[in-house]
């Protein structure tokens, strides 16, 4: 699904990748993990072009993102993101927030991207919420909306950006119940998170991104009982 | 003192026949400029060099001249470098739209750039094209923070229109010189031009915050 060889990104002098070879199956569930100042986000943001990776090469679907020629715009209607910030449009209501790419960027009826956008809604739990403007949301219940925009473009696979970093921590178990059941209708997901036991339930494989570098690549159960690197084991002990 | 409100009386009705032509210039002139001034900020904003050089040179001219001096080149120079003359009206309404769309796209250009870049971001990320993303997502957001400016904007060109009583236009300012040339009494008729002026403004100002409120639904 996802294939990522040799990427490599600097901020100017900075730089924050240092070469990270890694692929994402269909159907899997990923979860990136490290310090702050890792790399992390930035690796997510590489993966549909909000950061244009300084070297390297992206495939998702077998075509090559990281290609001059390809669209970008035609890959990331398939990819779909959630931000930290949720980043909802202030000016529409939840519904319009939904609604508003099926209908511009895929050519959808009014009817059937509100027909979509109420069944979304439900999916996470507000379709009570459909005509309030996102200021009248709570973190949680914006972050659910952010899921289910992203989810209106039937996306082929999902990105979150630490998804439940900016919310108060009752609303935290709301969103990841969500991303939870997402992930069990078989939703291709990499997820950058702080949320050790969301990742430990919820992925297949985990990603220990330190210092621009992938230093750990396992499955769960492994990574969080028996860390290979000193680097993951005292990340670990600072986290759990 | 020697003031007689009642001599102008029979002149009034001849004075408000002006607030039509104000009002048509001002309406014009705001509703080009603002186009323009739309246009010129999404250059300014642009990555491609030649159109930022192009509008922050506009700008430059435009802010850095006199109106007056604008309006003058535009009517009077009409005849050296088009070849004809060029009307009053369209002289008027074109170096205030040209003059405004300048003013316009610097308050454009800062309102834009106030919009939250995950604005963007999330509308990338969604695969929506620049320009969607532009209209749709960013200017309405834009437009709600500057609507404040943009009002100021109108206000200043209903006023500073008095000046196209200079090339000879009978708006409100022309036609109360006119009434107090006839009658030998200046302050009266000018008076009256400042009061009609005065309510034209308080009356943009009111409906500025009539759709200030419209467009702070959301808030």
């Amino acid at each position: 699904m996802i294939n990522v060889e040799d990427l490599h990104k600097s901020f100017g002098k900075l730089e924050v990748l240092k070469g990270i070879t890694t692929s994402i199956e269909e159907g899997e569930v990923v979860a990136i993990i490290g310090p702050s100042g890792s790399g992390k986000s930035t690796f997510l943001r590489c993966l549909n072009l909000l950061e244009i990776p300084t070297s390297g090469k992206i495939w998702i679907n077998n075509q090559e993102v990281t290609d001059k020629k390809t669209n970008i715009m035609k890959i990331r209607q398939d990819v779909g993101m959630v931000f930290q910030h949720f980043h909802l449009f202030p000016h529409k209501t939840a519904l319009e927030n939904l609604t508003y790419a099926p209908m511009k960027v895929r050519g959808m009826s009014k009817q059937e991207a509100d027909k979509l956008g109420q069944e979304l809604l439900e999916k996470v739990g507000l379709a009570n919420k459909a005509s309030e403007y996102p200021t009248r949301l709570s973190g949680g219940q914006k972050q659910r909306v952010a899921i289910a925009r992203a989810l209106a473009m039937n996306p082929e696979v999902m990105l979150f950006d630490e998804p439940t970093s900016a919310l108060d921590p009752e609303m935290v178990k709301e969103v990841l119940e969500v991303m939870k059941s997402l992930a069990h209708t078989g939703m291709t997901m990499a997820i950058v998170t702080h949320e050790m036991g969301f990742a430990r339930e919820v992925a297949d494989r985990v990603l220990f991104l330190d210092g621009g570098v992938l230093v750990e690549d396992a499955p769960p159960a492994e990574f969080f009982t028996n860390p290979k690197s000193g680097r993951a084991k005292e990340f670990l002990e600072k986290m759990l | 003192m020697n003031l007689d409100f009642t001599s102008i009386l029979p002149s009034l009705p001849y004075i408000l026949k002006g607030i039509g032509i104000t009002l048509q210039i001002v309406l014009l002139a705001g509703l080009l400029g603002f186009a323009l001034g739309i246009i010129i900020a999404l250059f300014k904003i642009s990555s491609v060099k030649l159109l930022k050089w192009f509008s922050d040179a506009y700008t430059s001219i435009f802010r850095g001249t006199p109106l007056i001096l604008q309006l003058a080149l535009i009517y009077y120079g009409s005849p050296q470098i088009f070849g004809f003359q060029i009307e009053p009206f369209a002289a008027a309404v074109l170096s205030f739209s040209l003059n405004s769309g300048a003013y316009i796209s610097e308050i454009i250009r800062a309102g834009i750039l106030a919009v939250d870049k995950g604005q963007r971001e999330a509308a990338m990320a969604l695969g929506i094209p620049y320009k969607r993303m532009m209209w749709d997502i960013i200017l309405p957001q834009a437009m709600k923070n500057i609507l404040p400016a943009l009002m100021n904007e109108f206000i200043t060109l209903t006023k500073e229109s008095a000046i196209v009583s200079t090339i000879a236009i009978t708006d409100i300012m022309r036609r109360a010189y006119i009434v107090g040339g006839h009658q030998y009494r200046f302050f009266e008729p000018l008076i009256f031009a400042g009061l009609i002026y005065y309510v034209l403004v308080m009356t943009l100002t009111l409906i500025g915050k009539a759709v200030e409120r419209r467009m702070r639904r959301s808030d």
